[in-house]
């Protein structure tokens, strides 16, 4: 039986990237201004006032909608930055801003009030009583969810709140906290959250000692990885370290996230929008993501099984996890 | 399984080939190749934004040299050296001559040559992520910018290269030029 298709929400850090992914068949890009407001500020990423506006035009024109991410937590007394962001997102003709900070949602409700906000993963909004109040007091229209919820819990939630419900489906998986995670800032004094970088490449050196992959973040060593064993990206929380008589990897295994074959119970979950991780990613990545989830879409919709991919090759770790969707410990 | 994406290596009989070639010949080919690309995006510049002044060793591993770019000087962006040749340089990325061609065409992704340690970057990691980024974003195509090159006889060049530059791909595995859209609909 056909149904609702589920909206495919794709990465761009660059202007090439976001014609690449609404080429490749995205319902809708999310993209970020080229500064410390969106917390992919990765160097030679992201979009320049003039770019944004193009790249929305090129879009829009196409039938695809631009949500331009402004998920930071603006600086006591810098706070302009992040407002002319939101006016400048909003004037450049984005069809939602994604937010994080109360006090900047407070200022986009007030000075857009017709204008969509969604609820940036960045605020870490877990349960349906902290979506609410998200909603009632700023109006928003959509939440990403935490990476760490059950399927059977997104249904719970969805149960509860008036809003649209958007979920990670493919690419780097954080389970931390999002938003609250100082694991980067312990090493470098820069987090996701204040400067939109998590692991700084400023901070992060490689070096090939014999045959071993050495990556250190801030001074400390994180990884040693011998040969043909797939390098994981320099994050403190996929570390290889020793505690006691044990050594390995921590908090999390440097492995991605593909949940590609439970879209039809997130789906039935409630489900509105599924969004693929990686703004730092290539043209080459997204166009092979985003087809290939566009035709898993279409398969979902039209009730036919999902098809197989080959993206593990794009993955951390080269290797890939349904994360908590379908979680067995706790 | 194998579940390495597999990158063609430059075959041992040409590389050698290669080495009988004067560096200064190679040096002044590529040079040229880089001037007309920098002319033909200007934005990569603003993309790298600070690391314009940087100088990369880019060492594609199954040749006898490697490259040194320094995009900001004003007279020999690009020079050619023996490989070994001590350097000063701010980061090195190395790895096999396809892998590094597939990026610049965004037939291959960066991060994943980088997982599956077919590509391997040293020194100031933010230098190589902005070069990686502003050559992603240029959408360059080697092919074309060889062309323009040519000057007066790109007209000339232009239909024979058309024919023959699928079929070498096709036969050696290596991206010589921008992935057409049908090219990455079928997956080839």
């Amino acid at each position: 039986m056909a149904t609702e298709r589920l909206e495919i929400v794709c990465p761009a850090g660059t202007p090439a990237a976001l014609r690449t992914a609404v080429d490749a068949g995205a319902d809708s890009v999310y993209c970020g201004f080229n500064d410390e407001t969106n917390a992919r500020n990765f160097p030679g990423l992201n979009f320049s006032r003039a770019e944004m506006a193009v790249g929305i035009a090129y879009a829009a024109a196409r039938g695809v909608k631009v949500l331009v991410a402004i998920n930071t937590f603006p600086r006591a007394g810098s706070e302009a930055l992040w407002h002319r962001a939101v006016d400048d997102a909003l004037a450049c003709g984005a069809h939602a801003v994604i937010l994080a900070d109360i006090g900047l949602l407070a200022y986009a409700a007030e000075r857009h009030p017709d204008r969509r906000l969604h609820l940036s993963v960045q605020a870490a909004a877990s349960n349906a009583d902290a979506i609410n109040f998200y909603a009632e007091t700023f109006g928003i229209r959509r939440v990403v969810l935490p990476r760490v919820l059950t399927v059977e819990e997104i249904a719970a939630i969805n149960r509860e709140i008036d809003v649209e419900t958007e979920v990670f489906i493919f690419g780097g998986l954080c389970v931390m906290a999002e938003g609250r995670c100082s694991l980067s800032s312990y090493a470098t004094g820069r987090s996701p959250n204040m400067h939109g970088v998590c692991s700084p490449a400023s901070h992060v050196a490689y070096a090939e000692e014999g045959e071993d992959l050495v990556a250190r973040l801030g001074g400390f060593t994180i990884h040693r990885v011998p040969k043909a064993v797939a390098a994981p990206y320099p994050t403190l929380c996929k570390g290889c370290f020793q505690t006691g008589d044990y050594r390995g990897h921590i908090f999390e295994d440097p492995v991605s996230l593909d949940a590609a074959t439970l879209m039809p119970q997130l789906a039935r979950a409630g489900v509105r929008a599924l969004k693929i991780e990686g703004r730092q990613r290539s043209r080459a990545y997204v166009e092979q993501v985003v087809r290939a989830f566009r035709r898993a879409s279409e398969a979902e919709a039209a009730g036919q099984p999902i098809p197989k991919s080959e993206l593990w090759r794009l993955t951390e770790g080269q290797q890939t996890t349904a994360g908590a969707y379908r979680k067995t410990w706790r | 399984m194998d579940r390495r994406e597999l990158i063609p290596t430059f075959p041992a009989a040409a590389a050698s080939l290669l080495r009988g070639l004067p560096p200064a010949v190679i040096e002044a080919l590529l040079s040229r190749l880089v001037a007309v690309t920098t002319e033909r995006h200007p934005r990569l510049f603003d993309r790298l934004g600070a690391h314009a002044t940087s100088r990369y060793l880019i060492d594609p591993t199954d040749l006898p040299f490697v490259l040194i770019l320094h995009p900001a000087a004003a007279d020999g962006r690009l020079r050619v050296l023996p490989r070994g040749t001590a350097e000063p340089r701010e980061a090195r990325i190395g790895g096999p001559l396809a892998a590094l061609l597939g990026l610049i065409h965004g037939r291959y992704d960066g991060d994943a040559l980088f997982f599956s340690r077919d590509l391997v970057i040293e020194g100031d990691t933010e230098a190589v992520l902005a070069l990686r980024n502003a050559i992603d974003d240029a959408e360059i195509d080697l092919s074309v910018e060889a062309l323009h090159g040519l000057g007066p006889l790109r007209a000339l060049a232009a239909p024979p290269l058309a024919r023959i530059l699928p079929l070498v791909e096709r036969l050696t595995g290596v991206s010589l030029s921008r992935p057409t859209r049908e090219s990455l609909e079928h997956g080839y």
